[in-house]
């Protein structure tokens, strides 16, 4: 690319961020069909958006000073969706897979503010994300709540209020990694729960030890001649984050499939009292519906994908149907840059198979991730005093024929069809070579679960770009060698 | 406006419920009359109340007809709709039962020149994918072999039967071909731009040497069965004599390629050899190029729809746009997913196209009678006329819209029971002991 063309587009980009940093996040949108998900469709509806918190759902409102004028009629306003798994802004940077156990890492700090994956996802009526460490370790990382102010910075993207996560893995990709990759427990689910269980137990007298000599070290600064100074117990950022779940102040996201490795979490977080947690994926939670409900557990799910693996094999699309009906609180996930840009159409998939109904359908791309995440009191519904977090659809957002017009974060337009331009890369690398390179992601075929996992594990690599270069010679999907 | 009544679903076959697993229930076969539905011939436009005879394994009459033999069995589809069965022009099923096993993968040979593999030989009749796949409406699929330069050949199958054999619409449908890539994989290919260059024209010199190795051979067997008498029999090569149905005209030969400069070279290399009946498939930057692929009158298999923009910086939409705009420059266009389990989707495919630009009605026709054209057994699939083969299916409304559902399947006449594996377990968990 010539320096000029460079120059340009930076001129280009900086104009449009300034732009949106005008927008103070007022506005007045009219007459819609008001899809408000905690209650009743409203027809002709307005609401008013105040300084990115809704003020006002009615008829005939007044347009405050300043509030941009949408006219939405025939339009559909829905609250923006919410993705529950998705690995956004951290692209090839998702697995620490080093140990069973990485609970010290965290993905705020690999945010990428500039992913053009975010605008692409905005496109798409999705205002929140849930990015998330990988499923190479039992306990990965901790994950991160981002809204999706794409332009601002990484610290500006992060969801203020929201409680902090972390990823578990169970099943087929914490036991190929570890045990059969790196010849270190676990190589079974018998393994997996195990790590789970010591790392718990480790943590516990961890914070014990800990806390003690902290109580201890006070005193003696207190009163050093009273108070001998106690031996020092060094910290552990690791068992610190396992010691706060279970305290209850992080949430799990745990990665799962099948449903007996469903029940082993369930039976350890009795044991050590952990509640609120989501499993992910979650292909045969169709199978414990009653226990999930039972335990309070919640279920994030993909709507239809199946038999890539082992462990997705026995599945059915059904599956959201049977948790809703047995009333655990179930969202539909993308994990997916593809498919994060159409999640209504993964919605609608769950009233085609086992017949939710339209608002239990739209519930789980909104409300529902938000109970998941924790920040269903400001956000996942259209309601007054909420954040302004919308998407506005030419039609019915279930039908596939809807196509997203517009998209608010916190009253801010983010996202508007009509002034969509072609280019909304904030980030130009010189050195990339467009002309020669291409991507192409389609849909799910793989663990985007895995993404690195390979690279790391130099010899699956070579082995996997073999039999890419040899399947592919060519640039089909580039999935396959992620399994 | 959407029906915001949700119809109660029918819990078909609840007999089922003691056999797990399996699919027992058989299809009815003989004479069916679908009687009163719309019936969307797309070839012949759309009959308001219809009827549809089904005779054996074909389609006997369409048209307004009231009265006919008693013998026929009578299925009221009033208020549904008939539509010719879905055919995904590019497609891995029953190629791959679990893409993660390698035990169960069976698409990819090794070596680059295969010409001889047939996916028909691989196709598992029992793969878990099928019914799954025809309850949904997709009647006919495409399956093809992937790896090297030339794969071998797909086969043409309709989704029911006992054996390959019973399935195939065409055993050998059509050759293929992975074009020889002129650019990196993706963001994990670190070659530099002068490997690639040299990598690629290595290829295209392996692919023309190999051609022109495999026409000299047929030239020669033409030669010498043309009159064998005092002549040595030439020594027999498997895949130079499957090649010679690319050059007897007898295969389509199916290119697949993406890349903007890889579809150029493509067309200028199908330029330079007239004999082959060319199409191309995938495309993904196919509408940077529309123009030039009209013009050399090489008809495209598009997709998969649902995909990501090739370049970061293409607009969001052009993905969901490709196939509207190739039809626009005047490509005949036919629709694929690519994929294996989720061929069920190929109507969402067909639907995001729509919504972005693709004429509904050519939407319909890219799943339906336009891949039948360019695979050459349009008289057989592809529209609902007296004479075809009888692969329809009644929907209860748009049949590229999510929420619909479809009643009835049937393939080569067959009433197919709406079950699947994945029907069966939501019929055994729906209601589950708790104990």
């Amino acid at each position: 690319m010539r320096p000029s063309i460079i120059l340009f587009a930076i001129v280009i980009l900086a104009a449009s961020v300034q732009a949106r940093a005008s927008d103070t996040g007022s506005v007045h949108i009219k007459n819609a069909t008001v899809i408000t998900i905690s209650g009743d469709e409203l027809e002709n509806t307005d609401v008013v958006v105040e300084n990115g918190i809704i003020r006002a759902i009615g008829q005939n409102l007044a347009t405050p000073r300043n509030a941009a004028v949408v006219d939405a009629a025939g339009m559909y306003l829905m609250p923006g969706i919410i993705d529950a798994h998705s690995h956004l802004a951290i692209t090839r940077g998702v697995n620490e897979a080093t140990h069973p156990v990485t609970a010290e890492v965290s993905m705020y700090d690999v945010i990428n503010p500039n992913d053009v994956g975010i605008y692409r996802a905005l496109a798409g009526g999705v205002t929140t994300i849930h990015t998330m460490h990988g499923s190479a370790n039992v306990i990965g990382g901790q994950g991160a709540t981002l809204k999706l102010h794409y332009g601002a910075d990484a610290a500006d993207m992060r969801f203020a209020g929201a409680p902090r996560t972390i990823k578990f893995a169970l099943g087929e990709n914490p036991t190929r990694v570890h045990g059969q990759g790196s010849n270190v427990q676990p190589r079974t689910r018998m393994g997996v729960e195990q790590i789970v269980r010591e790392h718990f137990d480790q943590a516990i007298e961890y914070r014990e030890k800990r806390t003690r000599y902290e109580q201890a070290k006070a005193l003696h600064e207190r009163n050093p001649r009273r108070n001998p100074a106690p031996e020092p117990v060094a910290r552990n950022i690791r068992l610190d984050v396992l010691a706060d779940i279970i305290d209850g102040t992080i949430l799990v996201h745990c990665h799962s499939y099948r449903s007996d490795e469903i029940l082993m979490l369930m039976r350890v977080f009795n044991d050590y009292g952990i509640k609120n947690y989501t499993f992910q994926h979650a292909n045969e939670a169709f199978k414990v519906a009653p226990e999930l409900k039972a335990n309070g557990a919640h279920t994030s799910i993909f709507a239809d994908w199946w038999a890539y693996k082992f462990e997705v094999y026995y599945s059915t699309p059904y599956n959201a149907a049977i948790l809703n009906r047995y009333g655990v609180v179930n969202s539909i996930n993308s994990d997916s840059p593809e498919v994060i840009r159409h999640l209504n159409h993964e919605a609608a998939k769950t009233v085609k198979y086992g017949g939710v109904t339209h608002n239990e359908a739209l519930r789980m791309i909104t409300l529902n991730p938000a109970i998941q995440l924790g920040i269903d009191h400001l956000v996942g519904s259209v309601e007054v005093g909420k954040q302004a977090d919308l998407s506005l659809w030419s039609a019915h957002p279930l039908s596939i024929y809807a196509i997203n017009e517009m998209t608010f974060v916190d009253g801010v337009r983010r996202f508007d069809r009509e002034a969509d331009g072609d280019d909304q890369r904030l980030q130009v690398s010189v050195t990339e070579t467009y002309d020669s390179m291409a991507e192409f992601e389609a849909g799910r075929h793989h663990d985007a679960c895995m993404e690195d996992v390979w690279l790391f594990f130099g010899e699956q690599n070579s082995s996997a770009q073999h039999q890419l270069n040899s399947r592919f010679n060519g640039i089909q999907q580039l999935n396959g060698h992620l399994h | 406006m959407l029906k915001n009544i949700i119809l109660p679903f029918i819990l078909i076959a609840s007999m089922h419920l003691s056999v797990y697993g399996q699919i027992t229930e058989k299809p009815g076969f003989g004479k069916f009359a679908l009687v009163g539905g719309t019936v969307h011939t797309i070839t012949n436009g759309t009959i308001e109340d219809g009827t549809v005879l089904i005779h054996g394994n074909v389609i006997e009459y369409a048209g307004q007809a009231t009265s006919f033999d008693p013998d026929y069995t009578v299925i009221d589809v009033s208020g549904r709709h008939v539509y010719p069965g879905f055919i995904d022009a590019g497609t891995r099923l029953g190629l791959i039962e679990i893409s993660a096993i390698p035990v169960t993968v069976d698409d990819a040979e090794l070596g680059n020149f295969n010409p001889h593999m047939k996916a028909f030989t691989a196709i598992n009749p029992a793969a878990v994918a099928i019914p799954v796949t025809r309850v949904s409406g997709v009647t006919t699929v495409l399956s093809y072999p992937t790896s090297g330069i030339i794969p071998g050949k797909s086969t043409l199958i309709n989704l029911y039967g006992y054996t390959p054999d019973s399935m195939a619409v065409v055993q050998d449908a059509a050759m293929h071909l992975n074009w020889p890539a002129d650019g990196r994989r993706g963001w994990w290919d670190s070659r530099s731009d002068e490997d690639i260059r040299r990598e690629y024209q290595r290829n295209l010199k392996q692919l023309n040497e190999y051609l022109e190795e495999a026409k000299t051979y047929h030239q020669m067997m033409e030669v010498y069965e043309a009159d064998p008498s005092g002549k040595m029999r030439p020594t027999r090569n498997a895949d130079m004599e499957a090649m010679r149905a690319v050059y007897r005209g007898d295969l389509p030969v199916i290119i697949s390629v993406d890349r903007e400069k890889d579809i150029l070279n493509a067309l200028e290399w199908i330029k330079s050899n007239t004999h082959i009946r060319a199409v191309l498939s995938s495309v993904a930057e196919g509408w940077r190029v529309a123009g030039q692929i009209a013009e050399a009158g090489v008809p495209v298999i598009v997709g998969p729809v649902l995909r990501t923009p090739a370049r970061g910086y293409d607009n969001y939409q052009r993905p969901y746009q490709n196939a509207g705009l190739l039809a626009s420059a005047g490509v005949l266009v036919a629709i694929q997913t690519s994929q294996t389990e989720n061929v069920r989707n190929l109507p969402y495919h067909a639907g995001y196209a729509a919504a972005y630009g693709l004429d509904r009605e050519e939407a319909l026709k890219a799943i339906t009678i336009n891949p039948a054209r360019i695979l050459g057994v349009d008289h057989a699939i592809g529209s609902i006329e007296a004479g075809k083969t009888a692969n329809l299916f009644v929907s209860d409304g748009d049949p590229l819209e999510t929420m619909t559902r479809i009643d009835h399947v049937f393939i080569r006449g067959f009433n197919i029971p709406m079950v699947s594996r994945h029907t069966l377990l939501y019929q055994e968990y729906i209601e589950r002991d708790v104990n």
